[in-house]
């Protein structure tokens, strides 16, 4: 009986950081709710271990149900059958086990059903489901929408939505048109108020939406006429129940064939509006886009996972000139870059996520009362740490996860290459995570106000570099510590070219070489707490120096005239 | 039509289908520290048709009742994890030595006791003895009709239950009426996963015996809440005449346990040429393997 949560030492190591004590202690209030409801916890302890056994029915499902169904599901993929979404057998299955389970809206509170698990031990959920089909990880994941609605709409839409997540309604957020990719501001369907029926009517076509035909679809609108930017923009929550939205095609992908993409087409759909009109882009989205983010980084490090799993089993069986492949350098040291790799950005997942859950559920609370002046400062200084943090977890994660699932399939040689063997399918579906939930290049963008306004640095030299070590880590700080000068003088040759292009240009160097420093530093935080990191943190170390240095000479050595060659001008 | 009472029948067994070298001790017995103690897999089959009976009538109680060490109130936990109300478990050193008469004595007793009850239902066998005697004989000792190889409860109507059987060389329909035993196949549906909320609900449930020195907090969150108490019964609670239990009471008598090693025969190896293949296909043929 395979389980993907007990078989993965590194999740329960993550799930014990000392930060969850805080993290429980904000979700829970004092246990309030554990004479009401018998599923309640008791106090921290019966919270951590009952995260455990959870976790561990999440890698039951997943060892035994979801891995095993991952093959025929990506042949299979879903069907459009008179306008509406088929599910493939096995995708079918996968959805109805994890729902008996009681395990879809999870991080909800417990009035609507849910288990009211923090961020930390949701997002391990969505690790092991990815590891297990990252496509299907789509399904399962979006029941974050739920989190939007909570956070977001009228106690009366909560109400009449919410519970249903539990008995295992599926969910879409509809955002991405024709012509509103990247670019959401230019999103074109319509919303119009209809006062004889006192409703929201939504007219239009959505692209790319992924889950298109589910039970309750978030969709982004543009409910003020005449407007033509993100401000005229609102969110409404469509139900499926009425029936005015069909699903004109089932777009043929490159990987996470099991999720169905959609085209749709919403003809006098009723709606009702989430929160406040024009807030649609510019706030719900824009935090509904930052907790996918988180997800598809957990994707994305379960990807990272089951390549990785994949490689060194092969690795092991495969004999040639007489010894197992594994014993030859140039196949040892890509398996174990791959697995540093995994470490590190498995530590920065849950560091994320931390981040998150502490700023949300002081969110939560400041609704409820008023929060003390140093709560406030805390709120503050989170939200901004995930805000940084969430973009550059991304952009590593989601790359990561590529690199990984190639030199797997490289490490299975021509084996690989072919449908016989998993890497095949899980190279696939590597692919998108850097692309959707917005692109790496996007991230950048977003990442790069963490660099300009000094949020790495700072973090980086109060927190990481304050912390004390044992004499065994502390030699290693040094090291870090000119990576950080180093850094930082990159960082203010580019600023002091004063040139708007250049740092766009030298974004992603210098976003990566921060990624890289912080990731160092979390390794070295691992360590020691658990020694048997150290290996991992030492092979990183000494690959991030290597790596920082060169995107160090790159900029020292680059004039801003350089630029020129680059462009293409017409 | 309003819920109905099933009691299913499980054993904590040690798991025998991942054998290691040193799962026999030099006597002969079974080496128990050396295997992990699991739910036998064809009582949770069982433990999976009563859950889906409980789906479609939602009053419907499922009492778990096993009889093993304190250590077997393991599996009672396992089955509220997944949705049964609550267990017993047939627990006294008196029981020890039982073989399938015993056992099926001593079972049939506690069963009357938490009378009235319409399905008992039970897996087929457990992979430890491997008899699938249990089952049928408590049939027989309630004088209760009896359906054995169960793979699908296709509907229980009017008193009746309508069962499909998995036998050697097909499938049978069968109807009887109810109270009824069944005995549950390998074939039947794989139980479902742990329930998160039952999980969290019930990993405190404990037997008397497990609450003996915990602490005076543990204690009254019991007494808060009985629906956590794993009852445990001994010879007493269950009026069991000592002559028919433990050793006494089992006419099997084990005379002599060995140790088989399988050897496997020589292989043969053939090459892709067309003598060697029509050499196989002839093998195979005589041999029945194909044709």
């Amino acid at each position: 009986m395979a389980n993907y949560y007990t078989d993965n030492k590194d999740l329960k190591f993550h799930l014990g950081h000392p930060l969850m004590k805080k993290i429980v202690q904000l979700k829970e209030l004092d246990f309030i709710e554990k004479d009401s409801c018998d599923y309640a916890f008791l106090d921290f302890e019966d919270a951590m271990d009952s995260y455990d056994k959870i976790l561990e029915i999440v890698g039951d499902i997943c060892g035994n149900i979801i891995s095993p169904n991952a093959e025929s599901v990506d042949a299979e993929g879903p069907t459009l059958l008179n306008n509406e979404v088929k599910y493939a057998r096995g995708t079918q299955e996968n959805h109805e086990a994890l729902t008996r389970a009681g395990l879809i809206g999870m991080s909800l509170p417990r009035k609507y059903g849910g288990l009211n698990f923090p961020m930390v031990p949701y997002v391990m959920a969505a690790e092991i489901v990815s590891r297990a089909d990252a496509g299907f990880a789509n399904i399962w994941g979006l029941q974050d929408c739920a989190e939007t609605l909570h956070e977001f709409a009228s106690e009366e839409i909560k109400d009449e939505f919410l519970p249903r997540f539990n008995k295992g309604a599926t969910a879409a957020m509809d955002l991405t048109e024709p012509d509103a990719g990247s670019d959401l501001q230019a999103v074109q369907l319509k919303a119009t108020y209809d006062e004889q029926k006192d409703s929201w009517i939504l007219n239009g076509v959505k692209r790319f939406i992924t889950n298109g035909d589910a039970d309750i679809s978030l969709v982004l609108a543009r409910s003020e006429d005449g407007t033509s930017d993100g401000r005229g923009l609102s969110l409404f929550v469509y139900d499926k129940k009425d029936k005015a939205l069909t699903v004109r095609r089932i777009e043929n992908k490159l990987g996470i064939k099991g999720s169905p993409t959609c085209e749709l087409v919403f003809k006098n759909a009723p709606a009702k509006l989430i929160g406040n009109r024009k807030f649609g882009l510019i706030k719900y989205v824009m935090s509904l886009m930052n907790s996918a983010r988180l997800g598809v980084a957990a994707q994305s490090v379960g990807i990272s996972e089951a390549a990785y799993r994949e490689a060194l089993k092969y690795a092991e069986e495969r004999t040639q000139f007489g010894k197992a492949i594994i014993n030859f350098p140039g196949v040892y040291e890509m398996l174990r870059n791959m697995e540093v790799r995994i470490k590190a950005q498995r530590s920065l997942l849950y560091e994320t996520a931390r981040f998150v859950d502490i700023y949300k559920n002081l969110n939560f609370l400041s609704e409820e009362r008023k929060l003390e002046p140093e709560e406030r400062n805390e709120q503050k200084k989170y939200q901004r740490l995930a805000d940084v943090f969430t973009p550059l977890l991304k952009l590593i994660a989601s790359e990561y996860s590529n690199e990984i699932a190639y030199d797997s399939l490289q490490v299975h040689g021509g084996a690989g290459f072919m449908k016989d063997f998993p890497i095949e399918r899980i190279y696939r579906d590597a692919r998108i995570t850097s692309i959707y939930e917005g692109t790496s290049q996007l991230q950048v963008v977003a990442a790069i106000r963490g660099v300009t306004s000094g949020t790495y640095l700072g973090y980086i030299r109060e927190t990481y570099q304050k912390e004390t070590f044992s004499s065994e880590l502390e030699h290693l700080k040094p090291v870090l510590t000119s990576m950080t000068d180093e850094y930082e003088e990159c960082v203010r040759i580019v600023t002091e070219a004063d040139n708007n292009e250049l740092m766009d240009f030298h974004a992603r160097r210098l976003v990566e070489m921060a990624g890289n420093i912080i990731m160092c530093y979390l390794l070295l935080r691992d360590s020691k707490r658990d020694e048997s990191y150290l290996q991992s943190a030492l092979i990183f170390i000494g690959k991030s120096k290597a790596q920082n240095i060169e995107r160090a000479n790159y900029i020292r050595n680059f004039k801003l005239k350089d630029l020129s060659s680059f462009k293409f001008s017409h | 039509m309003k819920g109905l009472k099933i009691i299913v029948l499980a054993k904590q067994v040690p798991d025998t289908r991942n054998v290691g070298k040193d799962a026999m001790k030099a006597d002969g017995t079974v080496n128990r520290a050396a295997l992990p103690a699991i739910f036998n897999p064809e009582d949770l089959n069982a433990l999976e048709q009563a859950l889906r009976i409980k789906d479609k009538y939602p009053g419907t109680t499922i009492t778990v009742l096993t009889m093993g060490p304190g250590r077997a109130a393991e599996i009672i936990r396992e089955a509220m994890y997944r949705g049964a109300d609550d267990g017993y478990l047939l627990t006294d050193r008196k029981f020890a030595g039982s073989d399938t008469l015993a056992t099926s004595y001593s079972i049939s007793l506690a069963i009357r006791k938490l009378s009235p009850f319409d399905i008992v239902i039970a897996g087929r066998q457990a992979i430890d003895g491997d008899t699938a005697q249990v089952g049928p004989q408590v049939a027989e000792k309630l004088g209760l009709p009896q359906i054995t190889y169960a793979e699908d409860i296709l509907s229980v109507k009017k008193g009746v239950i309508t069962v499909k059987r998995r036998l050697e060389r097909g499938v049978e329909t069968v109807a009887a009426p109810m109270p009824v035993v069944i005995t549950v196949h390998s074939s039947a549906p794989e139980c479902r996963a742990r329930h998160a909320k039952y999980t969290i609900k019930y990993k405190h449930a404990r037997s008397l015996s497990e609450l003996q020195d915990t602490s005076e907090d543990y204690l009254q969150l019991q007494k808060d809440r009985p629906y956590l108490l794993i009852r445990e019964w001994g010879i007493d609670d269950i009026d069991a005449d000592l002559e028919q239990l433990g050793l006494s009471g089992s006419p099997t008598k084990v005379k002599k346990i060995e140790n088989v090693v399988f050897t496997s025969r020589e292989s043969k190896v053939l090459s892709a040429a067309d003598g060697d293949i029509e050499y196989l296909m002839k093998e195979l043929i005589d041999n029945h393997t194909i044709g």
